[in-house]
Parts: structure tokens; sequence; C-alpha cells
């Protein structure tokens, strides 16, 4: 590669202006296509699984060769195409998933208003949120099983709880976002406390409730998961549990792969409506583009 | 020692007070720094007047008291016949930074306090007037750019456009135009000077130059700092409308110097 700058000595010497060529460095990674570098990883990383397993140095039943995963992850796919038994579980823990999300936005957007736009929430609800943040959310899935059974509404809950609490911050976070000027600024418009919080404070602190939002969406799956493995439940975590108690390790990791599709895809939807929304902060300017 | 000290470089008649502000001092309870103290001004409609001094002697705490957006300590504030409580919608206010709002294009920015004041309907038809105000300072082209795309002073013109939307009755500037080279800056000046005598707005603006404040105003406050008090109110007497090329006579020279000697004076304190 050749590169930087070239001051040639010849026009340092001539004086002359034109001579000087400044060549912009470029990063041998920014000349690669994305998708080439994370191809490169995946190989790396299949590679150095299929050396481990083929030399022996893990037993078989903890780590399956990629060849024995890759055979059981073609079984559960056709299962799941031809509406075997396993898509049924998959939508349970998608159904699981979705409505603790669902909740989960709603709960925690409305007490991140009230935490972050009111004195009263911020003085007196606020240090009983923090205080539960800090409890252990699983350690609370045997209540939700006594109180809401051993039915889907115990998994949603969970979910739904541990998500809750990033987007409370994220939220709360976003509506301190607005700097004085723009409080001024609405001041001397005559906006009202709502005009101000609708028109002003939301948008403006839009990206920290996609920081809250993204936390959240990866919150929610391993509630729903954590709840199918204390309570019972149909969904895929009890697939997994039920793989796993079998020693049937290919399949627990082919499982586990399936799952990651849907929390891939809840949290690629929050990426999208951020993206669609705050289309206007810094964050999304490309890496070249300062 | 007597605050009001009015040199006159003869005076110019003038129309009715607008603001009067009597007795206004400022005191931040946090730090408990003395911002201003025993301010008296009197602002008289379709006048111009320019504030200036010191870094840190209060502009911008008079601005906000005068704006009705900080309470003063002690004294009165009162605008129109009525006393300055809160923000007003006949004042229109222009702050140092110029505070776009990025996720709404340059003209969506500007009809903002239009959509505040009467909804989002008033605000479609308002979008004519954006056009011609930024055609004025000369952004036409950039209606429906958004804010990350302007430069400094760009964003400073389009918010100058705002503050205008609405035809406030009395402008408050703080250093509407820090970001704009000179060339810009006087021309846009010369653009204020224009709209205020159509609006027949009053206007009271911040400044660091000396110039600016000369050649637009009728009346310069001049502040001396900690704590923030009037050195001197210097009336200039340059005929109306302002042009340009009355900085270059001797008359507006001599201001310039008078004023300097007083900026001068209130650093040694
Ligand atoms: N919100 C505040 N709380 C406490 N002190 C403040 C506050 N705002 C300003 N001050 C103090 O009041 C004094 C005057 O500040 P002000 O912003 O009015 O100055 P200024 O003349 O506008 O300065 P500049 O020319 O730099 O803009 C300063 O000493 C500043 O530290
Ligand atoms: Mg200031």
């Amino acid at each position: 590669m050749s590169q930087v700058q070239d001051y040639s000595p010849s026009a340092k010497d001539a004086g002359t202006a034109e001579d000087t060529v400044w060549e912009q460095k470029v990063h041998f990674i920014d000349s690669v296509p994305r998708w080439i570098a994370m191809t490169f990883v995946f190989v790396v990383f299949v590679g150095t699984w299929q050396i481990v397993t083929s030399l022996g140095l893990v037993s078989p039943i903890i780590l399956p060769t990629p060849m024995e995963t890759l055979r059981d992850m073609i079984f559960v796919g056709q299962n799941l195409l031809t509406g075997g038994y396993m898509l049924g579980a998959l939508w349970i823990t998608f159904k699981e998933v979705v409505y603790g999300f669902a909740l989960a936005i709603a709960i925690g957007f409305s007490l991140g208003v009230l935490v972050g736009e009111t004195a009263f929430g911020e003085k007196a609800v606020m240090p009983y949120l923090v205080a539960i943040d800090t409890m252990p959310k699983v350690a609370f899935a045997p209540l939700f099983v006594a109180w809401l059974g051993f039915g889907i509404e115990s998994k949603v809950a969970l979910a739904a709880f541990i998500a809750t609490f990033p987007i409370v911050v994220g939220t709360a976070a976003g509506l301190h976002a607005a700097d004085e000027n723009a409080r001024m600024l609405f001041k001397t418009m005559g906006a009202s406390r709502m005009q101000t919080l609708i028109k002003m404070k939301l948008p403006t602190g839009l990206p920290q409730i996609f920081t809250g939002l993204k936390i959240g969406a990866v919150g929610v799956m391993a509630g729903a998961i954590t709840g199918e493995f204390l309570g019972g439940g149909k969904g895929f975590g009890e697939l997994i549990r039920v793989a796993a108690s079998q020693l049937n390790t290919p399949r627990v990791f082919s499982l586990i792969l399936y799952l990651s599709l849907v929390g891939l895809a809840v949290f690629a939807s929050v990426v999208w409506t951020q993206r669609k929304l705050v289309f206007w902060h810094k964050e999304q300017v490309g890496r070249d583009d300062f | 020692m007597n605050a009001e000290v009015t040199h006159e470089f003869s005076g110019a008649p003038l129309g009715t007070p607008v603001y009067e502000l009597t007795h206004v001092s400022k005191t931040y309870a946090r730090n408990l720094v003395v911002a201003l103290e025993d301010i008296n001004l009197t602002l008289r409609k379709g006048s111009f007047t320019s504030v200036i001094g010191s870094s840190g002697c209060g502009k911008s705490t008079l601005l906000k008291i005068m704006a009705g957006l900080i309470p003063p300590t002690k004294g009165r504030v009162i605008l129109q016949g009525k006393p300055v409580t809160g923000t007003r919608r006949d004042i229109g206010m222009m702050f140092q930074q110029a505070t776009l709002f990025p996720w709404k294009t340059a003209v969506e920015n500007i009809v903002l306090p239009i959509e505040i004041r009467d909804g989002k309907a008033a605000a479609k038809q308002a979008m004519a007037k954006a056009h011609q105000l930024l055609d004025i300072v000369g952004l036409n082209g950039f209606e429906n750019v958004y804010p990350n795309e302007l430069s400094g002073g760009m964003a400073q013109r389009a918010s100058i456009c705002r503050m205008l939307i609405t035809e406030p009755a009395v402008l408050l500037l703080d250093e509407p135009f820090s970001a704009l080279d000179e060339l810009s800056r006087d021309m846009m000046n010369m653009e204020l000077q224009r709209i205020c005598r159509e609006q027949e707005a009053t206007a009271f603006l911040v400044t660091h130059s000396i110039q600016e404040a000369v050649i637009l105003s009728n009346e310069i406050v001049v502040l001396k700092p900690r704590p923030g008090r009037i050195a001197e109110i210097v009336e200039v007497d340059l005929p109306r409308p302002r042009t340009l090329d009355m900085m270059t006579t001797p008359k507006f020279g001599a201001i310039v110097d008078y004023i300097r000697s007083l900026l001068d004076k209130g650093e040694e304190m």
C-alpha cells in the first residue's frame, strides 16, 4: 500500500505548491466490504471449532462438531418450516417476547416521563425504581409463576419486568437532555408544558430513549427464556431445557441459534425505527463524514 | 458614584417608552454572584439600543430579565405598560447560540413559533413568509436543509428568521451575529435595521463590537463589570437610516473612540 503524505523533496526544493501531493491515508479495514470482514471472522471461528472437536480436545457431549450442529440445524429448520411442534414452541416464545416488550415499553415510557418530567416523580418515585433495579430480577420468577400460573403470562411478566428499567432510565435521561437554550427558547415562544414535552424534550431525548429500548430488547429475550426454564411453559426455552437434560448438545446449539434469530429480529426492528425517527442524530452519521 | 451620566452627542426625538427598567438588580442565589446592580433604563418605541461591556458583566442576564425568563432580585421591568412577570409573546428573542432543532428543516424551524402559538395549520400557512425571510437573510435554496448541514453563521441567520416570523414588537438580541464573518455581518446589520424600521420594532442588542453598536444604535448602554452597572448611556446622533459608509465619517470614529475609552476605564476598576 502506498499511502500517507508524500511531501516529495523535489516539490519542497522547487517551492512549488502543485507538486505537493497529500494523499489521504486509507486504512486497510476501510477498503474491505463489511460482509467479507464478517465472513472472515466466521470462518476463523468455525475453523477453530472444527479443529478443537476433530482433535478430540473436548468430549462430543460437551461440544458437538460444526457438522453435527449443522445437521441438527437443518433438522430443526425442516421442523419449523413444515409447521412441526417446534414452530408452535417458537411461536409461544415469540409471543412472550413481543408482549413482554410491548408491556415494558408502555410501562417504562410512562414511568420514564413521570420520573423525568415531574419533580414528584424524580423525588419520590425514582429512589424506589433504583432500589428495585438493583435487585436480581430473575429471582422474581417463582413469584410471577405463583401469581400468574404456568402459562405464558408469568413469562411475559418476567420479560417485561427485566426490560422495563432500561427504558425508564433511557426516557428519564432523554428528557433531561435538552439544553438550557432550547428550554429558554420554548419559554419565550410561550409554549405550554405539554408542547415543550412533545415538541422539544421528547424528540431531543430520542437517542437516549432508543438506547434504553435496545437494552430492553436484549433483556426481554433473556426474561422470556428464564421464565420458561424456571416456570415450565411450552416455548423454545422448554425445548432447550429438555434437550440439555438428554445431553443432546447439538440440539441445544441449534435451538439457541434459531432463538437468537428472534432476538435479532426484535433488536433489528428497534434499530430500524431509530433510523427512521432519529435520522438527524450524529451517531447516525457515517465514519467518513466528519 | 453617579451611574447615569448621559454623554450627549445631541439627542434625537423618539417615541413613547416601551420598556422601563427601574432599579433592577440581580444576584444569582446559587453562587451569590451580583450580576447586575441598580439598572435604570428606558427604551422608546422604534429605538435601537445596544449593550456593550466586557465578558461576564451581566449582558445576557439583563436580556433574560427583560425577556421574563428569570426574575430580578430587586426592581421592576415594565413592557408596554404591563409589568413583566414571565415570558411574553410580544417579545422576540435570539440567543448567543442558534438553537435550531435538528429534526426539523430550516423552514420548519422558522415556523415553529407559529406552530406553537396557533397550531400546525397556521404554521403551514406561514411557510410562504418563512421563505421570504430566508430570502432576506440570503438563505434561499436552503429551505429544506436540516440544521446539521448549515454552517454556524447560516444557522444564526435561520434563527433570526425564526424570531422575526411572529413580528414581535420588541427584539432582544444576544450577540446574534457572532458566528458571521465581518462582511456578512455588516450586511445582516443593515437588513436588521431595515426590518426594525419596517415593523417599527424596538430592538435591544447585546454585542462585543463597538462598530456594530455605533452603526446600529440610537443609544449605547456601556456596562462596567463586577457588579454589572451602567457606566454611561451614550447617544449616537448619526442620521437614520444608517448606511455602511457612515463608518468612515469622523463622527463615527469619535463615538467609537469615546466608547472604547469608557470600556477601558471599566476594565481598570
Ligand atoms: N445561571 C447562573 N447561575 C449563576 N451565576 C450565573 C448564571 N448565569 C450567569 N451567571 C454569572 O453572572 C455573571 C454575568 O453573566 P452573563 O452571562 O450575564 O454575562 P455576559 O455579559 O452575557 O457575558 P458574555 O459576554 O460572556 O456572554 C457572570 O459572572 C456569571 O458567572
Ligand atoms: Mg452573554
